[in-house]
């Protein structure tokens, strides 16, 4: 009963979305205000309606309700409840439905927080966000209904696929969707401009949150991504250019630009034109790459049983929005009006600049992702595009916008000093050349990549630092008047200069790979082996069983030196349901770095086949993406970003940050 | 690059002489078993969902990396090596596309927007550039002067 109220709930979904499509754009374009009006409770009925399908399935999960063919696919009566909530978004429906309600979720914050807009913005914003809900809510009632029922009902479900057994399938998707589908704000508020006809630095400032929101999601949901392919799949790397890992990293990219580029516009008024157009492809690329994933047109661990008809449907909603997105920029974007003259070498210019690095990054990595596709379907040409290509093309780039943010960051608005910039980074300049210096003459040989790499690395940290430092310390001013001025200073300042430090720490981690050490080894018991500074002994290998899985069990004591530094573990694992064998990883972290240990295969005379790597330096890999993400955080915290904050108060931190930019 | 360059770049430290992707693999000499593992992590496995052999626990996977090993014993050359496979696989088992006429685009085009889009920048920049005001020419000065004039007289 409760799954038929839940099928029906999402079914009348579709409907409320529709009217949250057609009225209000129609009340935006007549200038009706009964009519635009409407997009508020339309929105809300639309969200309450979604939450409720979405809980009704929830409810099927958790009480293993195997009349519905989804809960006998992906659970089992004995998981943990942890995985009876998060099996709901393991599968293709069922993540389309989370899909559908992060969308809901961010149309109804907006009619929330939009009080203060224009009602003829939040009118055709809300009809945008309602047509994506539709033409989605209308993809999972046809093609991904996850309510199905069955009419012979079996006794025990099927059980989780045993790779997402994980704590990363609780948190690793709803992060990432929550940053794809949240840069669907920033693609109405472009459209909604569009209908309007207008935009100024108070459209910039009702987007930048929104915007600051989606990427800092995006971020830690492709950090954990990350982190979760590193101990999962068990061979030890951490990104791998996966389709699916591409079809993440392209928003991010397009994002970043786009989260730039709007504190431009939000300043300077500059940029407008570029600005619109970089919402409608941020969040077209978020569609590309649910196409990507949902379709099956790419082979990868995240494409669950593909399906043509599916495939061919998502096309369609992407050619919609991306289609009728640039149309519309095609036809309305001349009539913006360009404002916010800058000179070449400025903060402004500083920005362009990272908006032609990023998106061209983005480019290279679309590219990539979809030649091999295009190319088959073309000339029947079967090629593979794999991470030699990208590290040749996507990574300099990237590294090449790294080296300049510092000055960006430095420079001052409308018309900079590059001179003046440039002897304010000298001495993060000089830290940087020291970094690299030492480093050398430390590890003797090796790849020139790695020191480069850590000086940059150091660049960015000591180039956020030092601007930092610029803002609030003067020689000869007292220590309070300093600290005073630190803590005055607004908190997006405090966002950049953190997010961009994140970003060093992120690439001293990457650098820092190049020194790994792998060590592969058959050992028979008490039997030693070096891995990097640590001695590895096998000290026994036994059979275990937990909640749902079985395993045969591998331990070694570490050394370092003399010091015993513990024990690590590896498991061959069996999971009951599927029968389906995963390995799990030992991870020990020590200092920065970690061991890893990964089993093979345990022989029948107790021998062990192991593999261990020795990763130096590599949680700051993930350690960097949440300091950016704390820099986001930070920014978000801003008043001046806060909608509802009184006209005075802005106006106070305004001064008083305009006086330090 | 970091990742290739780590997996090609493992640190000979140690007693223990075994240093392979499967322990049983292992190459005596250290420098053609670093040659085998720098070709291997540029071949795809066939069979698995974009992997390099060099990651890859298939058999097939396993069946190629010794083939690239057994051809480096006999001495062949890394580019024959990766000819032969390429001419019993076809270019999908290369994970660094080879640059031809199929793939120019792939390889030329990120940098031709960026090209392009440094251009249209700087084209721009140059275009908008007078924040201080121009010159007045004759007429417009002429016409000032009158107007001050004007302004003096009333």
């Amino acid at each position: 009963m409760i799954v038929e109220f839940g099928h029906f709930a999402m079914i009348l979904a579709f409907t409320t979305a529709l009217v949250q499509t057609v009225l209000p754009m129609w009340g935006a374009v007549a200038r009706d205000p009964a009519l635009a009006a409407m997009a508020r409770y339309a929105a809300f009925l639309t969200f309450g309606l979604v939450v409720l399908a979405y809980a009704a399935l929830t409810w099927a999960y958790i009480s293993s309700d195997f009349s519905v063919v989804n809960v006998v696919m992906n659970s089992h009566s004995t998981k943990p409840l942890m995985y009876k909530i998060s099996g709901v978004w393991s599968n293709h429906e069922g993540s389309m439905l989370l899909w559908v309600l992060i969308l809901v979720v961010f149309a109804a914050l907006v009619a929330i927080r939009g009080g203060a807009m224009p009602a003829r913005l939040l009118a055709s914003v809300l009809s945008v966000q309602g047509a994506i809900a539709a033409a989605f809510l209308l993809f999972v009632i046809l093609t991904s209904n996850p309510f199905l029922r069955l009419a012979e009902i079996p006794a025990e479900g099927q059980g989780l696929n045993p790779i997402l057994e994980d704590p990363g399938l609780a948190i690793h998707p709803p992060l990432l969707y929550l940053g794809y589908v949240g840069f669907s704000v920033a693609f109405s508020f472009a459209v909604g401009a569009l209908v309007h006809g207008r935009i100024d630095a108070i459209w910039a400032r009702f987007v930048r949150p929104w915007t600051l929101l989606a990427w800092i999601f995006l971020t830690l949901g492709i950090a954990m991504g990350s982190y979760w392919a590193y101990y999962e799949l068990g061979w030890g790397g951490w990104w791998f250019w996966d389709p699916v890992e591409n079809a993440s990293l392209m928003p991010w990219l397009m994002g970043t630009a786009l989260l730039h580029s709007t504190v431009v516009m939000e300043k300077r008024e500059a940029l407008k034109v570029w600005t619109i157009l970089l919402s409608i492809l941020t969040f077209s690329l978020s569609l590309l790459g649910t196409f990507l994933v949902r379709s099956g047109v790419i082979t990868s661990v995240h494409s669950f049983a593909s399906d043509p008809a599916r495939g061919i449907f998502i096309l369609g909603i992407l050619t919609l929005f991306i289609g009728g997105g640039l149309v519309l920029f095609a036809w309305r974007a001349p009539a913006l009006k360009q404002g916010g003259l800058f000179a070449p070498v400025s903060r402004e210019g500083a920005l362009v600049v990272n908006n032609l690095f990023l998106a061209t990054s983005a480019v290279a990595v679309l590219v990539g992702t979809l030649y091999p596709l295009v190319l088959e379907t073309l000339n029947g040409n079967k090629i593979s595009v794999g991470a030699p290509y990208f590290n040749l093309t996507a990574v300099p780039i990237f590294v090449a916008l790294l080296v300049f943010v510092p000055f960006g960051q430095s420079l001052a608005w409308k018309r900079g000093d590059l001179l003046a910039v440039g002897q304010r980074l000298l001495a993060a300049f000089g830290l940087a050349v020291l970094a690299m210096i030492a480093t050398f003459s430390v590890v003797r040989g090796g790849p020139v990549a790695a020191p480069l790499g850590l000086g940059l690395g150091v660049w960015l940290i000591a180039g956020s630092a030092s601007d930092v430092l610029y803002r609030c310390c003067r020689r000869g001013l007292p220590l309070r008047t300093m600290i005073e001025r630190a803590l005055g200073m607004p908190r997006s300042a405090w966002g950049t200069a953190l997010a961009h430090a994140g970003m060093g720490i992120t690439v001293i981690g990457i650098s820092a790979t190049v020194w790994g050490i792998e060590t592969l080894a058959i050992v028979s018991p008490h039997e030693s082996l070096a891995v990097g500074p640590y001695t590895v002994t096998l000290e026994q290998s036994f059979k275990r069983t937990g909640q749902g899985f079985r395993e045969d069990v591998v331990r070694f004591a570490v050394k370092e030196g003399d010091q015993a530094k513990g024990t690590i573990e590896s498991s061959k694992r069996i999971h009951t349901g599927r029968e389906m064998p995963t390995t799990e990883a030992g991870i020990v972290t020590y200092g920065l770095g970690q061991l890893y240990a990964s089993v093979n295969d345990t022989l029948p005379d107790g021998k062990v086949s192991i593999r261990f790597y020795w990763k130096p330096l590599v949680t700051l890999i993930w350690a960097g993406a949440l300091v950016m993400a704390l820099g986001g955080a930070l920014s978000l915290a801003d008043r001046r970003l806060r909608i509802g904050a009184s006209a005075k108060a802005r106006k106070a931190v305004d001064l008083q940050g305009g006086s330090k930019a | 690059m970091s990742r290739l360059l780590g997996l090609c770049l493992v640190l000979w430290l140690g007693l223990v002489p075994a240093y392979a992707v499967e322990p049983d693999e292992i190459l005596k000499d250290g420098q053609l078993e670093t040659r085998a593992r720098a070709i291997s992590s540029e071949l795809r496995c066939l069979v698995c969902q974009n992997q390099s052999i060099d990651d890859s626990h298939a058999p097939l996977a396993r069946d190629l990396r010794v083939l690239v090993r057994q051809r480096l014993v006999d001495g062949e050359s890394d580019e024959t090596i990766r000819a032969y496979l390429v001419d019993r696989y076809g270019d999908f088992i290369l994970l660094k596309p080879r640059f031809s006429a199929d793939t120019l685009l792939l390889w030329l085009s990120p940098f031709m927007v960026l090209a392009i889009g440094g251009w249209a920048v700087f084209s721009r920049s140059r275009r908008q550039t007078p924040l201080h005001a121009a010159a007045l020419d004759r007429t417009e000065r002429d016409r000032l002067e009158a107007m001050l004039k004007d302004n003096d007289a009333s």
